[in-house]
């Protein structure tokens, strides 16, 4: 058993880089299957990690993509500059977005990511004001 | 349905075929979406995605979802970014020139059946 908390990644990701969009997720995909976690744990994180690697993205000025691994539990966190959410109860509301048509095109900006984040998490944080936004999610196994 | 029933029933044309052989692998559910949000959502593992786009960002969809099998409809040709990133991941990529609607309703034809969408029971 891990007995300490690990930080696993910690990458910058920058604002409209779509083309490298998913890397920073595919990293962690492939650390976490080193680490011999169980699948399903894993295809959670990996979609958190993603749909959250696309919103700094999408929607600030860039920022980091951390992961950490604790005991029983592995916690992904985006922190990011930029205008923040101006309010989180609409952005977990299904189908409500921001997003441009550049992303749209790419079959993201449908209103989902912040809810397939709460969705396929145990624990859910969001803080958000006029120069960032921080979102942490975290699964336990 | 096997891979190779499945290309046949859509006259499906190979853009990468992994190293390693899909020809036994059975094929039972399908997931049509042009939406990655959606197939992040909804979909399960070990399925196949029907799609009419084209970028990058549908084979790291299927990455994270653990999706093995790319059909792109619509006579599609993805561009040279998207398959080299699905030979980095050994996902599958195959093209028609069928319709979404009409490919779905080809395979759901030869039984091949919708996902138990996570959520919706």
């Amino acid at each position: 058993m891990r007995m300490r908390e690990e930080l696993l990644i910690n990458s910058k990701v920058r604002e409209g880089d779509f083309k490298r969009g998913g890397e920073v997720s595919s990293k962690l995909k492939d650390t976490l299957k080193q680490l011999d976690l169980d699948s399903k744990i894993i295809r959670k994180a990996a979609i958190i990690a993603y749909e959250l690697e696309m919103n700094i993205m999408i929607h600030s000025e860039g920022g980091n993509l951390k992961v950490k691994i604790a005991p029983g539990r592995v916690l992904i966190i985006a922190e990011d500059t930029g205008p923040g959410i101006d309010s989180i109860d609409k952005a977990l509301t299904p189908g409500f977005s921001t997003a441009g048509n550049e992303v749209r095109e790419l079959g993201f900006g449908a209103g989902m990511g912040l809810c397939n984040v709460d969705k396929f998490s145990d624990q859910m944080e969001i803080e958000s004001g006029p120069t960032g936004t921080v979102v942490r999610a975290g699964i336990n196994f | 349905m096997l891979v190779d029933e499945i290309k046949e029933v859509l006259a499906a044309e190979d853009l990468y075929q992994p190293e390693f052989s899909y020809q036994d692998r059975e094929i039972t559910t399908a997931c049509g979406a042009d939406l990655m949000s959606d197939v992040l959502a909804f979909s399960q593992e070990k399925t196949l995605l029907l799609t009419g786009l084209i970028n990058p960002q549908v084979v790291r969809t299927c990455e994270m979802t653990d999706i093995e099998l790319i059909i792109f409809v619509r006579g599609k040709q993805p561009p040279e970014a998207t398959i080299k990133l699905a030979r980095e991941k050994e996902i599958m990529l195959l093209k028609c020139n069928y319709s979404l609607f009409h490919s779905c309703g080809l395979l759901y034809q030869h039984g091949i059946k919708p996902e138990n969408i996570i959520g919706t029971g």
